[in-house]
């Protein structure tokens, strides 16, 4: 009986959230960098524009970078950023932090959010186009 | 690379005088006056809705962020050195469509109850790196691709229909923009058959 519950539960959950960090599809860093394209008239790695910079995103606090001027809603969301929660958030902006300023209606093939967190997470770490 | 002067490209093509005398007179176009026309009634419906046109305001903001860097990028471009005629005249042109649109996001914001954030003092544009004008065409035309990507998400998700039409009309502009630029750098203008 419990057993089932916690199926139905976790059926419940992943058709509510998507995916799964076990469903999500392997990610392809390059196809990702062209992905990256469509978010250049907000973002960069190195710089604040209309959005945040990108370097070190993964790991850090959602609203943590010095100097850019978060959402109230963005700020005071408790996210720190890795595949998961970059997952969630870039399906979907405005439902997963209500009040963001990222008015932006999401990537919504999973397979392409895959590709372009992987190019995240190759463009922002210990990598030339960051230092 | 390119000719602007091919006849395709003679309707495009603008002198610098005549852009600049259009940057210097910036009023709303005709186009931008009609799509803010009624708009009076819009507030009025938001007001009822408070959370919606909150979100509306919010995304209209951030079109205007972005509108206001991609002036003071093609004024960077333009102030370069690197940017001969007719390149330079095209980049004043686009630069004044760029006005244009920002000042009707302005208005709509403002219409809507909102607050119009400001433009930056210092973008940080990365010009050190940029040594040619096929640099400064591959730089704008990145920015162009990438407002179009914008305008795109932000389509779907406006809560008043009105300015869903309003962004596709920019987003239109500004695919015009990229695939110009995608020309003058003697690329397929048009790539593919959807943009994303």
């Amino acid at each position: 009986m419990t057993s089932r519950f916690l199926a139905a539960l976790f059926t419940t959950v992943v058709a509510f959230t998507g995916t799964t960090a076990a469903s999500r599809p392997q990610g392809d860093a390059a196809r990702g960098a062209q992905i990256y394209e469509r978010c250049i008239a907000c973002h960069a790695l190195k710089r604040n524009r209309t959005g945040p910079k990108h370097c070190g995103i993964f790991g850090r606090r959602a609203g943590g970078v010095a100097g850019f001027d978060y959402s109230d809603a963005m700020a005071a969301s408790g996210t720190v950023w890795d595949s998961e929660s970059l997952d969630r958030f870039l399906e979907a902006p405005m439902d997963a932090v209500p009040g963001t300023s990222m008015g932006y209606d999401g990537v919504k093939v999973p397979q392409d959010r895959a590709d372009l967190i992987a190019y995240l997470q190759s463009a922002t770490a210990d990598s030339p186009l960051c230092r | 690379m390119f000719d602007l002067d091919k006849p395709s490209f003679l309707s495009a093509k603008l002198g610098r005088r005549q852009a600049l005398q259009r940057a210097a007179h910036l009023t709303l176009s005709g186009a931008a006056v009609a799509l803010l026309a009624g708009k009076d009634a819009l507030a009025a419906d938001h007001s009822a809705m408070k959370g919606s046109a909150e979100q509306d305001v919010r995304i209209l903001n951030t079109a205007l962020g972005a509108e206001q860097e991609a002036v003071a990028a093609y004024q960077a471009g333009a102030e370069c050195g690197l940017l001969r005629k007719p390149t330079l005249g095209l980049a004043v042109q686009f630069q004044g469509h760029h006005k244009e649109h920002a000042d009707a996001l302005a208005a709509t914001v403002s219409k809507l109850g909102g607050t119009p954030v400001a433009p930056k003092r210092d973008y940080g544009f990365p010009v050190s790196s940029l040594k040619s004008e096929k640099d400064v065409l591959q730089f704008a035309a990145g920015l162009e691709k990438g407002a179009v990507s914008a305008y795109l998400g932000a389509v779907p998700i406006f809560a008043d229909r009105e300015l869903a039409k309003v962004a596709a009309s920019i987003l239109g502009d500004e695919a015009m923009h990229w695939a110009v630029l995608r020309y003058a750098l003697g690329e397929n203008p048009v790539p593919s058959a959807f943009v994303s």
